[in-house]
């Protein structure tokens, strides 16, 4: 197979005089094992390789610049690869797409470009595995573990030269009884940091408190977010921030009269929602990578650095995703999507979970979040459901576990009904998803949650 | 056939990776090659916002052993990366404890397969399926209230080639297409902005249902101004119990939902008990749970004509066949692949084994799942004038269920209210909120043959890791009675 730098360097020699091309190669290395108590419904482990060929040229159908995307999974012989940009060459020419010219190199090329790719042998769950079979404590196990390293290079003919190197990882249990459930999950980039312990001396509390049952009525509840239901949230708040949409009308973030909300505050407490491609323990892809262009994000894009962006500052919109075009047509700065996110309260001491629990008078505390779905987009409205324990806490203390519920909120108008706020931790979302970012969340306290009975 | 796949080394990637795992003491081994072509194609206001042409290519293996099952893929397409990819997938096996039990199979030897279509959407330049799409966008736009047009066609095409230790040899095409609008508009006086979708399905055809083979695509965009108009204009819905009628463009989601997923046997089995979650529908109520009225008939089905689980052999090399979930409202059917099969003793698999890709491991996927129609007369109308007080209901819109697939909501594209027997007044954020058996045995009237059409999803997803696959259902409208109903939408 074609050494992937190799391959970059093929592909933009292979260009039209005149045209840009830009390449992107993932290598990836992708292990998962996913178990049902004790019997193992799926092992696997899957090498890949996907190209993403993207010409852009002055030439387009509509007299202006524009682009066409051709991609191709597989170990691509040098044929190949000139077959890919020229198709990509014959699509941009079709296209009546307007696109910006590719950004300048602003830095030389990457000291590693020339590395092959990071990769993770076939055996690199095993480990995990014995950790956890047999680890049930009197009650049914159910497991899913993934281990992935992704390593990206891209190229323009303009002179950048990036690659990134992008382990990613998930633990997520499942514990049942015949009376509860309970789940958790880690993101775990790093197996050797995986210890089992922890997360089933938790699924052992909540399936203790599931062994008492509460009936609670439908209506507005005091509720206790934990860190991950917060970032099922907050993530689809962050999924409908595109900036042009915004101004479009379509999206919780514009105004009636055309324009959109930035400046506007949208959160009661000093909340800040932001990203950082370097956070520590969230590093995601520290420059634009879009593989195909979408309502926020553009292909001509590519390889631009990402660096801090604030989109709510203290309680205050400070910014919607944009692409260059797009942020140019709104007159904002340029924020493109990053592949993390992280809510924050005010610096100061912040009580942790417990002790929000042992502070809280009378509410629910959920513990995951399911079947997030859009029922209306202009106001960020989602139904959902509790799922795998949801626990009743009294003076202080989890007196027993509810039936679950359905909601309808939008996580636009929650934040304002924020009324505490913990310390902010890495943490995975219960629904996974393409986009998937990296969140760091805080546990919260929120005012009057819609909970209606699920009807079982 | 795709000459440029048949033309890949096949037979011979084959052989050697089912020698390897013969060598190795493999109980069962399949190896599978799959090249997926995807091309996605979207308009915003009549211009090219944005398109995309991917091929994917790859092999993958299984193996069974004594410990348990492997997968393992490569994008290497050589005899020594086949072989490497079985002993990865004998290592990972590794991490089980007890070997996987599966149906036995009759073998297919040397076996073909071609979906049905007239012209392969990726032999139609982009450029003249662009300017089909712009065309439709521009008469649009033309059309008041309309202020904004997405417009987006996506177009696949799978080719897999299966072989396994026991003979089977399998190779197979399929072809599908999803063309979908989606109109935006302002009411002028109140300023309320909504969206529309066409309601046009998936289908597995070609181009050639662009230009209305198999849909009034011509009919629908004619329709979409006054129906928006009618939706910039509704009213909320008032909260409450009503009787319901469902068109099939909304029904079919319900179906796959509540009835498709229901009856998968792996949930059922509790094996996706860590994500998608559990089924009500259990295999020791076979033949005895009250999932609906007498009128409720669902069958399973992978070999209707267009259909998009339609094949003619799943991921395990098992024929493709049809039968019974529901009959007359009582449960007598799962959805199996060849290891759930026999997990609970049956003979045969049901064969819905499949993966989106080379790189997804197979597993068991919803075939298309239809609601048998009255078998006497009754049209969509006759439905509504039967009613005093209710809700016409049709296009599908938002989703959501429990992970029992028990408690439901759904909303739709457009809403009316049903006065005396006729469509009256546009309603908004209508959402009908009920558990599956009582939905269900609320089905109070079906429409006859004529309001019958398959509808679907092109990217449902189950499994870890994610994977998308496409199912179709075919249903006719129906009148559900006494169902909650909330409203879910803006309060104007």
């Amino acid at each position: 197979m074609i050494a992937a730098h190799e391959l970059v360097e093929q592909a933009i020699a292979a260009g039209r005089p005149g045209d840009q091309v830009v390449v992107i190669v993932d290598d990836t290395a992708h292990a998962h094992l996913r178990r049902a108590g004790e019997v193992t419904t799926s092992a696997a482990h899957v090498l890949d390789r996907q190209v993403h060929v993207v010409v852009t040229t002055p030439g387009g159908a509509a007299g202006v610049v524009s682009a066409g995307v051709v991609s191709a999974g597989g170990a691509l012989d040098a044929a190949a690869v000139r077959d890919l940009v020229e198709a990509a060459s014959i699509l941009a020419r079709r296209s009546t797409a307007d696109v910006d010219p590719l950004p300048p190199a602003d830095r030389p090329p990457a000291s590693d470009w020339h590395e092959p790719a990071v990769t993770a042998p076939a055996g690199v769950l095993a480990g995990l595995a014995a950790d956890l079979s047999g680890a049930a404590r009197g009650f049914a196990l159910h497991c899913y573990a993934e281990h992935e390293v992704r390593t990206t290079w891209l190229g323009t003919s303009s002179g950048v030269r990036r690659r990134h190197v992008q382990p990613s990882g998930v633990v997520e249990l499942t514990a049942r009884t015949a009376t509860s459930s309970a789940w958790v999950g880690v993101d775990l980039p790093d197996l050797s940091d995986f210890n089992p312990h922890p997360l089933l001396d938790e699924l052992q509390q909540r399936l203790g408190w599931g062994a008492t049952r509460v009936d609670v009525a439908s209506g507005r509840h005091e509720v206790l977010l934990p860190p991950s239901c917060t970032a099922d949230l907050l993530k689809h708040l962050y999924r409908s921030a595109g900036g042009r949409d915004a101004a479009d009308g379509r999206t919780a973030f514009s105004v009636p009269d055309g324009g959109t909300r930035l400046g506007e505050r949208v959160a009661a407490l000093p909340v800040t929602l932001r990203s950082d491609p370097a956070h520590k323990g969230l590093e995601c892809d520290p420059f634009v990578v879009t593989r195909v262009s979408g309502a926020d994000t553009s292909v001509a894009d590519n390889g631009l650095a990402l660096g801090p962006t604030n989109w709510i500052t203290d309680g205050v919109l400070t910014a919607l995703v944009h692409t260059r075009a797009s942020a140019r047509q709104a007159g904002d700065a340029f924020t493109p999507r990053i592949g993390n996110l992280v809510l924050e309260g005010p610096p100061g001491e912040r009580s942790t979970l417990p002790e929000m629990i042992a502070a809280t008078r009378n509410g629910l505390l959920l513990t995951s979040l399911w079947y997030l779905r859009e029922v209306d987009t202009r106001a960020l409205r989602l139904t959902g459901l509790t799922r795998d324990g949801v626990y009743v806490v009294r003076d202080g203390e989890v007196i027993g576990a509810t039936d679950d519920f359905r909601f309808n909120e939008s996580p636009l108008r929650l934040l304002d009904r924020i009324t505490e706020i913990g310390p902010t931790s890495v943490t995975l979302p219960r629904e996974p998803d393409d986009e998937r970012p990296r969140t760091a969340m805080p546990p919260v306290r929120v005012a009057d949650f819609s909970a209606v009975a699920a009807r079982a | 056939m795709d000459h440029a796949f048949l033309a890949l080394p096949l037979r011979r990637l084959a052989d050697a990776a089912l020698d390897r795992a013969r060598r190795l003491g493999a109980h069962h081994a399949a190896v599978q090659v799959v090249r997926t072509r995807s091309g996605h194609l979207l308009l915003r206001n009549a211009r090219t916002a944005a398109s995309s042409d991917t091929a994917r290519t790859g092999l993958s293996v299984r193996v069974f052993t004594a410990r348990g099952r492997g997968f393992a893929s490569t994008v290497e397409l050589t005899a020594e990366a086949a072989a490497d990819a079985v002993d990865r997938a004998w290592e990972v096996a590794r991490s089980g404890s007890s070997p996987t039990s599966f149906s036995d199979e009759p073998v297919h030897h040397d076996a073909e397969w071609v979906s049905a279509y007239d012209v392969n959407p990726f032999d139609v330049p982009e450029s003249d399926r662009a300017a089909l799409l712009a065309d439709w966008s521009t008469a649009l736009l033309a059309a008041a209230p309309v202020s904004s047009v997405l417009a987006k066609c996506n177009a696949t095409q799978e080719n897999r080639f299966y072989a396994d230790l026991a003979g089977t040899t399998t190779t197979q095409q399929n072809v599908r297409v999803h063309p979908q609008v989606l109109v935006a508009g302002v009411h002028p006086r109140t300023g309320v902005m909504r969206t529309l979708r066409s309601v046009g399905p998936p289908t597995a055809r070609g181009w050639e249902y662009l230009g209305g083979d198999g849909w009034d695509w011509a009919g629908e965009l004619a329709a979409l101004p006054d129906q928006l108009a009618a939706k910039v204009g509704a009213r909320p819905v008032e909260p409450g119990v009503h009787d319901l009628v469902i068109d099939a463009s909304n029904l079919w989601l319900t179906i796959h939902e509540s009835v498709g997923h229901a009856t998968e046997l792996d949930r059922a089995l509790g094996h996706e008990i860590s994500y998608a979650g559990t089924t009500f529908a259990t295999p020791d109520l076979l033949g005895s749970l009250r999932y609906g009225s007498d009128l409720m008939t669902v069958t399973a089905d992978r070999t209707a004509p267009h259909g998009m689980a339609t094949t003619g052999f799943d991921d395990e090399g098992v024929a493709a066949q049809s039968w019974p979930l529901v009959e007359r409202g009582v449960l007598t059917g799962f959805q199996s692949d060849r290891s759930t099969a026999a997990a609970v003793g049956a003979a045969r698999s049901t064969g819905c084994s499949y993966a989106e890709s080379a790189s997804h491991v197979p597993l068991a996927r919803m075939p298309n799942v239809s609601l048998a129609p009255a078998a006497g007369p009754c049209s969509t109308d006759d439905l509504i004038s039967g009613v005093e007080d209710g809700i016409y209901l049709a296009g599908s819109d938002s989703w959501s269920i429990d992970a029992t697939r028990s408690d439901f909501q759904f909303t739709a594209q457009r809403c009316h209210r049903i006065r005396a027997g006729r469509l009256a007044e546009p309603l908004a954020g209508v959402a009908y909120r009920s558990s599956t058996t009582e939905f269900w045995s609320s089905l109070a009237r079906l429409g006859d043959e004529s309001t019958v059409t398959a509808f679907g999803a092109d990217l449902c997803g189950k499994g870890r890791p994610a994977q998308a696959a496409a199912a179709s259902h075919s249903c006719p409208s129906a009148l559900f009675t006494r169902v909650p109903v909330h409203h879910v939408g803006d309060a104007t």
